[in-house]
């Protein structure tokens, strides 16, 4: 089992170096550069002048070495300043990489509880209306465009209604815990939407599989009440899959959290990236990506552990393998 | 002498026959039937109108429906409706475009993957595993934000109006194979262990004409599932890319670059938020149920519920 978390481990730093490199030559591709931005606010800076400040930057180097530089002083820790902000990159993004945190782990911690009572409810009666209904719900959620909902939310609850704040994070002078929760609700339920469809549907269709083995029937034979059978024998293993996908769906839960918080003007790793990379913020956007990268990453071998630990029979397997 | 490699398919009928069943999927296609027939001859309704679907009009912003214009007016005094119709043009051969790449793309790699197994199979599964688990939007936003001449691409094609059209296509094909990669490489496994493919080995055919004359014409039901799906998926991307600004690029309409601007007023015209959302909406679900109905029909022993 450690065997198999340090190959794990030692794969996505490889996976995060290769991505460094690729987003570094790709934020060098976005138009203008730099000192283009800075000389942009001076008619009087001469040509040679230019030639001086790139040279002073590092600019005049082949990408290969820039990016060597880079690299050496991101492993020591210094990851530059963000242009905007006119703060080191990690000061910026810590206290944003939590903002996002807490709002994804709400949603997925949502997402589940509404996601597993609907999915058992349908694979129980498999064909029935119900199980027809939640199912086309089930469609419209991954069909529904996301920055859409969070429009029509803010419509309906905060220009119709005028019940929730329709963006930021707290009411200035407030920021209680109830003055919180209110701006939580509407990003929580647009960045749960695609989540909730999406788990309710494996678990229906998990614990149809599950249901028709024979150790349930063994329970149902023994006289268990069906609630019984269900919610402990079955559920149990019909999880295992769930669990799983809602650990590897990490990545698209970041994806979600960016449309999400450009939405809510919630101030996350989402939309300090989009704002980055639209701000010509280089060393902020390539850092945010890889924390980005990084995290999903560690989610992802977080959800092999959890899978193994869960599963005797697929840590056997992948001790023989490694 | 010539050995037949057809295998026993389970005819059209049937699976058009199962297919109808699928009451919501039948729904979907007429939807997306009637969606065509609407969004394709745009231009034709656009001289017929004698209206411009470019054209801005200052003094006739955000007005309500009337005889000159059948759905109103948008934020700059365009006409509503010829926008809508132009918009799916774009978002439909968008979703095809991207889809078929990513079809091609995936397919190829499936096949390549599942017939050789071993290491060339670790590397691509590896890889499509790698694709998926990435945070996918994060990333292509940087993607989409690159400046096309710094790559040395030529001014004609950059600074053409279409050019976010290419590239957004590009972008998506790029991120969308791997679902129809495990697909077809799931099926080839399987083919590859059928009599049909080991009699073709048996008389020495290359590797390419097994997978691509006897094994690829096989893996039909799987890829054209999946195409149908991803086209819905593709949409909904391109939608999102291009509301934050980064996908299809003004003047050029999109549903998706529509509601940047209807964002902004959704207090004085909800009704500009509320139309290229509605159609995004359906169309992909239809895409989504479609699909679905697809499935069912082609593969009927994947439905686990009858």
């Amino acid at each position: 089992m450690i065997g198999f978390i340090l190959t794990r481990a030692a794969q996505s730093a490889f996976v995060l170096l290769v991505m460094s490199f690729i987003i570094y030559v790709l934020l060098g591709l976005m138009p203008g550069d730099p000192i283009d931005l800075m000389i942009g606010a001076d008619p009087n800076v001469t040509t040679a002048d230019i030639t001086r400040l790139k040279a002073l930057q590092g600019l005049d180097q082949p990408l290969l070495d820039r990016y060597a530089a880079w690299l050496a002083n991101a492993l020591k820790g210094d990851f530059g300043y963000s242009r905007l902000f006119a703060k080191p990159v990690l000061e910026v993004l810590g206290p944003r990489l939590l903002n996002s945190l807490v709002l994804m782990a709400i949603s997925l911690a949502l997402a589940l509880m509404v996601a597993i009572p609907a999915g058992i409810h349908a694979a129980r009666r498999p064909g029935s209306w119900t199980d027809q209904a939640i199912n086309l719900l089930c469609f419209a959620g991954v069909s529904v465009p996301p920055f859409w909902l969070a429009l029509l939310l803010i419509l309906l609850f905060a220009v119709s209604l005028g019940a929730l704040p329709a963006s930021g994070m707290q009411t200035i002078g407030d920021g209680g815990l109830l003055d919180r929760v209110r701006y939580m609700i509407l990003p929580t339920l647009t960045l749960s939407a695609a989540g909730i469809a999406g788990y309710t549907r494996h678990t229906r269709a998990a614990m149809i599989e599950v249901l028709r083995e024979d150790y349930i029937r063994t329970a149902r034979a023994k006289g268990l009440a069906e609630r019984r059978v269900v919610w402990r024998h079955a559920l149990r293993n019909a999880l295992l899959p769930v669990v799983t996908i809602a650990a590897l769906d990490f990545g698209s839960l970041f994806s979600g959290a960016l449309i999400t918080e450009t939405m809510f003007s919630w101030l996350g790793m989402g939309k300090t990236i989009y704002d980055a990379v639209m701000g010509n913020d280089y060393n902020l956007a390539l850092v945010g990506l890889l924390l980005a990268t990084g995290v999903t990453l560690v989610a992802n071998i977080l959800a092999d552990i959890v899978y193994a630990w869960l599963d005797p029979r697929i840590s056997y397997r992948v001790e023989r393998g490694s | 002498m010539t050995f037949s490699t057809a295998h026993p398919r389970s005819g059209i009928s049937s699976a058009w026959r199962r297919f109808r069943r699928h009451r919501l999927a039948v729904v979907s296609l007429w939807m997306l039937a009637l969606l065509f027939a609407v969004v394709v001859p745009a231009p034709a309704l656009e001289a017929m109108l004698g209206l411009d679907a470019d054209a801005v009009n200052l003094f006739a912003r955000m007005a309500p429906p009337s005889a000159a214009h059948w759905m109103g007016t948008d934020e700059l005094g365009r006409d509503l409706l010829l926008r809508l119709l132009h918009g799916g043009r774009v978002s439909l051969l968008v979703g095809f475009t991207a889809a078929v790449a990513a079809a091609v793309i995936g397919t190829t790699l499936g096949l390549i993957s599942g017939y050789f197994g071993g290491r060339v199979d670790a590397i691509v599964m590896r890889f499509a595993d790698g694709v998926i688990s990435l945070p996918l939007l994060p990333l292509l936003i940087v993607l989409a934000a690159i400046d096309p001449g710094k790559l040395g691409l030529p001014e004609e094609i950059t600074g053409s109006e279409s050019f976010s059209l290419y590239r957004i296509v590009v972008i998506i094909a790029l991120v969308g194979w791997p679902t129809v990669a495990r697909l077809v490489r799931a099926a080839t496994l399987s083919l590859r262990q059928r009599e049909f493919v080991l009699i073709a080995l048996a008389q020495g055919f290359g590797s390419a004409r097994i997978m691509f004359r006897h094994i690829l014409p096989n893996t039909a039901s799987p890829v054209l599932v999946a195409t149908t799906l991803t086209v819905g998926n593709v949409i909904l991307f391109e939608s999102v890319l291009s509301f934050l600004g980064l996908g299809i690029q003004p003047p050029v309409p999109s549903w998706g670059n529509m509601l940047t601007g209807a964002q902004d007023l959704i207090s004085e015209a909800p009704a500009l938020a509320m139309w290229p959302g509605t159609l995004i909406f359906l169309t992909v679900i239809s895409f989504n149920l479609l699909g679905d109905g697809l499935q069912a029909a082609l593969d009927p022993r994947s439905r686990r519920v009858s």
